[in-house]
């Protein structure tokens, strides 16, 4: 690593981390794949913010997207199918100041974990998550997801899926205590920048899902998207996500979209006919459940033995 | 009825006996479980030896005057140290004749038990119930118990106009005469108990006390002695339930975190913490479900807090997939199991031993855990900071058990001091040697030491995958045996540093009775008077259940018969269609006879009631005789 001294916490104004830093093994995803690119995002990111490698934790569950972990030079926690956040707001219960990261896909986090998710938005603890929503479950070849169109035929669903999807982003946005959900998708990699980028700024719990290609099982989906940009409806606001003209001009569809108000955040995502790429909702100043659960995780050997002895004599005969 | 002068009182002669089991027995919701547990508090504070446990009604809202109702206490009290709930009561005050069948149809009495009963329904407007009342106290005389119909409804209406919520409080006053407890320190209780509802209630109370006692002199002729237990320490003492233990356990071993979700009868652990855990800067998260609560505990192990999670059988089965990862991943975690009856729901409120074999092997493929089990209230305590320390050294989980007899149970013990090598140490956050993988097993012992998150250079990715000792993800054959063989190899190595248990008793003889957790009491005082009538029997009581302790093949040769006593499931040899090569055994007896060859037997039930050595003695007499008919 460059700059490094032999006690280098104490000269950690010459650490600087480059992209190599924040490469762990060689990305196995299959070629045009979406996760690619949003890997690269994340690592820029963490670059850019100069996130010490060590202070940052990638977490994940099962499936291709949940791969991520092994592909950072960070911390990583590649753990169970659809139990991803928990172990996410785990680690940040005690340990406020870690950095989490967590890659999640539409099953894993929208199917599985669905209870999971719907929690973790209640408990708002500041960290970043990533669905790769492919709309199919990929690693195990080609399942209907939650987030599989209606008539999209899979292995489970020969002759087209019999349900009508679930709507992640209307889910999300009815529950209380959201306070950061966007939606972008992975072949517009500075608009994905930017997005990932807004919600790590965000203190709290913030929600991208990420509509990302899957070449090999449910290629249609989003091909029609990128085919058809004027199904894409942009959300523009100086409180949204940054983005320059010539990234604009991409979007044949766009909106003002103030993202502190949540009833047009509500209806934008009830649009079945246009998808929106964007921020859709944001509020800071949603509390925060890390700041409850790690209360006390300074306190001294002197103060706990104290307090013991005061629990203890509550029982004494 | 005259109010009695302080001499008439102090006059009367109280007859010295040894011990006694008193239950109040009522509908819910009329205090008797308040009353029961001062009772013996001021047991335990005049030097008794103390065990009480809490009896549950069936059901949430049950009717008034039901069998399925009765909710109450038992207390047993004597001048030696308790260490279980006993057998048939000797005398219990019961609020109406209703709830006394539940009690009856368990057992809990014999003839002789004295019976103080509430004798306000004799007059109720509602003929039935009058003559449900009759019915029943002549049906009870008839099997023997000495029932005494009191006017405390009566009593208590001289001073509240709703005596149905100061009864208990005048039941305290009539066992307080019967067993000359200190009126000083039952007005104590009182105070503290009603501190937050100011002097009035606590005034009332107190005056309700004092006529419940005045009552009893003046027109009962129960009066007793029982003196204080001759300790040989004047080590302090505390008295709580073994749920409170697990709690100070918690807090005793430095853990900060509690990740749970409602389970009975595991949940007042999570009440107690959620009530002090402050004050040693601990938080309690109340979870989603059980999944999430182990998630949530794995998560912050796995950022250096070691945690806890604590739960009964229908949670531990939802946490299997989550203590599967943290074996193969090898984080460690400290899982509390309150184990109540079973399958499915079970008997939610009711002791079960069921859950040992799904401790041991309830998990995806071979994930070889720790599994400790208490046998007292105190070693709830002391072994959650065993549990942290066995998680953190061996890098793995622990389960311990208790039970819903221990969690309930409430006895006076040796007052933990705390101590600061007791306490988790902070997290080390210094360099990691780049040259040293997250799994750098040492082949002798299988351990090794881990990264902690914040440590540069230790950067790796911990993942359930088959991995090898860099953590990469590796699916070759070598890999995977080699893990596996160094994830087992650590109990192996855990095993090498345990000592054999202790015989109660000779180390030789005709019967040797074999148990693990919450029997020990009783189990012993079974034994101790079947060795007090020359029979050669002697027990040994298992903490240890994975890895098993050692030389348990040396000491069962040592006897021509052993048996294990269990609170699960067995086929009774007796029954249809089984023999030998077909029955089940009970869980421990199923784990010695695969792991010693020894013909080890068992006997067992599941009534969901805690262990009585009576009942123990019965079963053990017989086994005797017929060995006695063998030879
Ligand atoms: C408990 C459990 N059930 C099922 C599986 C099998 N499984 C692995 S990944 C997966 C679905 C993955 O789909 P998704 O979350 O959308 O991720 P993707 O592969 O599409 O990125 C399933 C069903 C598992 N690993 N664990
Ligand atoms: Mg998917």
């Amino acid at each position: 690593m460059f700059g490094l001294k032999g006690d280098w916490s104490l000269d950690i104004k010459k650490r600087y981390f480059t992209l190599g830093n924040y490469a762990g093994g060689e990305a196995r995803w299959c070629p045009g794949c979406g996760d690619h690119g949003v890997l690269t995002v994340v690592q820029r990111i963490c670059r850019d913010k100069q996130l010490p490698p060590e202070k940052t934790v990638a977490v994940s569950g099962i499936g291709c997207s949940s791969r991520l972990p092994h592909y950072m030079g960070t911390y990583g926690f590649h753990g169970l199918h659809g139990r991803a956040l928990p172990v996410a707001c785990g680690i940040k219960s005690r340990r406020p100041e870690l950095d989490v990261w967590v890659a999640t896909g539409d099953g894993d986090c929208y199917s599985i974990g669905t209870g999971h998710w719907i929690h973790a938005i209640r408990y708002n603890m500041n960290m970043t998550v990533l669905v790769f929503d492919n709309s199919i479950y990929g690693l195990t070849k080609k399942q209907t997801s939650p987030t599989t169109p209606i008539g999209f035929k899979s292995n489970t669903h020969p002759t087209g899926a019999i349900l009508e999807p679930l709507n992640p982003l209307t889910a999300t946005l009815g529950i209380s205590n959201v306070s950061f959900v966007a939606q972008t998708v992975d072949w517009n990699p500075i608009h994905l920048y930017e997005t990932i980028k807004a919600a790590h700024d965000h203190k709290g719990f913030s929600l991208i899902n990420i509509i990302q290609r899957c070449p090999v099982y449910s290629q249609e989906v989003s091909q029609f998207l990128q085919d058809n940009p004027e199904n894409l409806l942009l959300l523009n606001h100086e409180n949204g996500i940054p983005i320059a003209d010539n990234i604009m001009r991409m979007f044949p569809n766009q909106r003002e979209h103030d993202p502190s108000n949540m009833s047009e955040a509500y209806n934008i995502s009830f649009n079945t006919k246009l998808t929106p790429v964007g921020l859709l909702y944001h509020n800071p100043k949603v509390p925060c459940y890390d700041d409850l659960s790690s209360k006390g995780n300074d306190m001294g050997v002197e103060e706990k033995l104290a307090g013991l002895n005061k629990v203890l004599d509550q029982f004494a005969i | 009825m005259n109010k009695p002068s302080e001499e008439t009182i102090t006059q009367k002669p109280a007859k010295r006996i040894d011990e006694h089991i008193v239950e109040i027995v009522s509908d819910s919701g009329e205090g008797a479980q308040k009353a029961g547990q001062t009772f013996g508090n001021i047991s335990a504070k005049m030097g008794n030896g103390v065990w009480t446990v809490e009896i549950i009604p069936a059901e949430i809202k049950p009717p008034a005057r039901s069998p399925a109702g009765a909710s109450g206490i038992r207390i047993r009290l004597g001048s030696h140290y308790m260490t279980n709930m006993g057998d048939a009561a000797d005398l219990v005050v019961a609020l109406n004749e209703q709830v006394l069948y539940s009690r009856i149809a368990t057992d809990a009495y014999k003839p002789g038990t004295i019976v103080l009963l509430e004798n306000k329904w004799l007059t109720d407007p509602n003929p039935k119930i009058r003559e449900q009342y009759t019915t029943s106290v002549a049906e009870f005389r008839e099997n023997g118990l000495i029932v005494h119909e009191l006017p405390m409804e009566v009593e208590c209406l001289k001073l509240t106009p709703r005596p149905r919520l100061g009864k208990n409080m005048f039941v305290l006053g009539m066992l307080s005469y019967i067993y000359s407890r200190d009126l000083e320190k039952a007005n104590t209780e009182i105070h503290n108990t009603f501190i937050r509802k100011g002097e009035k209630v606590i005034s009332l109370n107190q005056d309700l006390l004092k006529a419940g006692y005045e009552f009893a002199a003046t027109n009962l002729e129960y009066h007793y002695e029982i003196p204080a237990w001759e300790r040989d320490t004047d080590e302090r003492l505390i008295v709580t339930n073994g749920n409170q233990g697990l709690g100070l356990g918690v807090m005793l071993s430095g853990m900060e975190l509690v990740a749970m979700y409602p389970i009975t009868p595991a949940t007042s652990a999570s009440h107690y913490l959620a009530d002090v855990y402050d004050q040693v800067g601990g938080f309690v998260h109340q979870a989603e479900d059980e999944i999430a609560a182990i998630g949530f505990a794995i998560g912050s192990s796995y950022a250096g807090k070691t945690a806890c999670t604590i739960t009964s059988g229908p949670g531990l089965a939802l946490k299997t997939e989550f203590m599967g990862l943290a074996v193969m991943a090898e984080i460690p975690l400290v899982i509390c199991v309150v184990q109540r009856g079973g399958p499915s729901t079970g008997l939610p409120t009711k002791v079960e031993q069921g859950d040992l074999l799904a401790s041991l092997y309830g998990a995806q493929g071979d994930a070889p855990k720790i599994v400790i089990a208490a046998a007292t209230i105190e070693e709830c305590v002391h072994f959650v900071i065993m549990a942290r320390r066995l998680a953190e050294a061996f890098r793995t989980p622990v389960i311990l058990l208790t039970d819903a007899n221990l969690g309930t149970g409430v006895q006076p013990y040796p007052r933990p001091e705390p101590k600061a090598e007791w306490l988790a140490s902070p997290i080390d956050q210094s360099p990691w040697n780049k040259e040293i993988p997250p799994y750098d097993w040492d082949e002798e012992t299988g351990l090794s030491s881990r990264p902690i998150v914040g440590q540069p250079g230790g950067e790796y990715v911990l993942t359930g995958l088959a991995h090898t000792t860099n953590s990469k993800v590796a699916y070759d054959r070598e890999s995977n045996q080699y893990s596996c063989n160094m994830r087992s190899r650590k109990l192996a190595s855990l095993y090498s540093t345990l000592k054999p248990p202790i015989v109660h008793g000779d180390q030789e003889g005709d019967m040797l009775v074999v148990g693990w957790g919450s029997t020990l009491g009783a189990i012993e005082e079974a034994v101790d008077k079947l060795r007090a009538e020359k029979h050669k029997v002697s027990s040994v009581h298992l903490r240890f259940l994975s890895p098993l302790e050692p030389g348990l093949e040396e000491i069962f040769s040592n006897f021509k018969k052993v048996i294990t006593i269990e609170i699960n499931y067995s086929d009774d040899v007796n029954f249809p269609l089984i023999d030998k090569s077909n029955r089940r055994y009970a869980q421990l007896a199923m784990m010695l006879r695969a792991q010693t060859l020894v013909d080890i037997d068992c006997w067992s039930n599941v009534h969901g009631q805690p262990m009585q050595p009576g009942l123990i003695y019965n079963i053990l007499s017989q086994h005797l005789e017929t060995m006695k008919g063998a030879n």
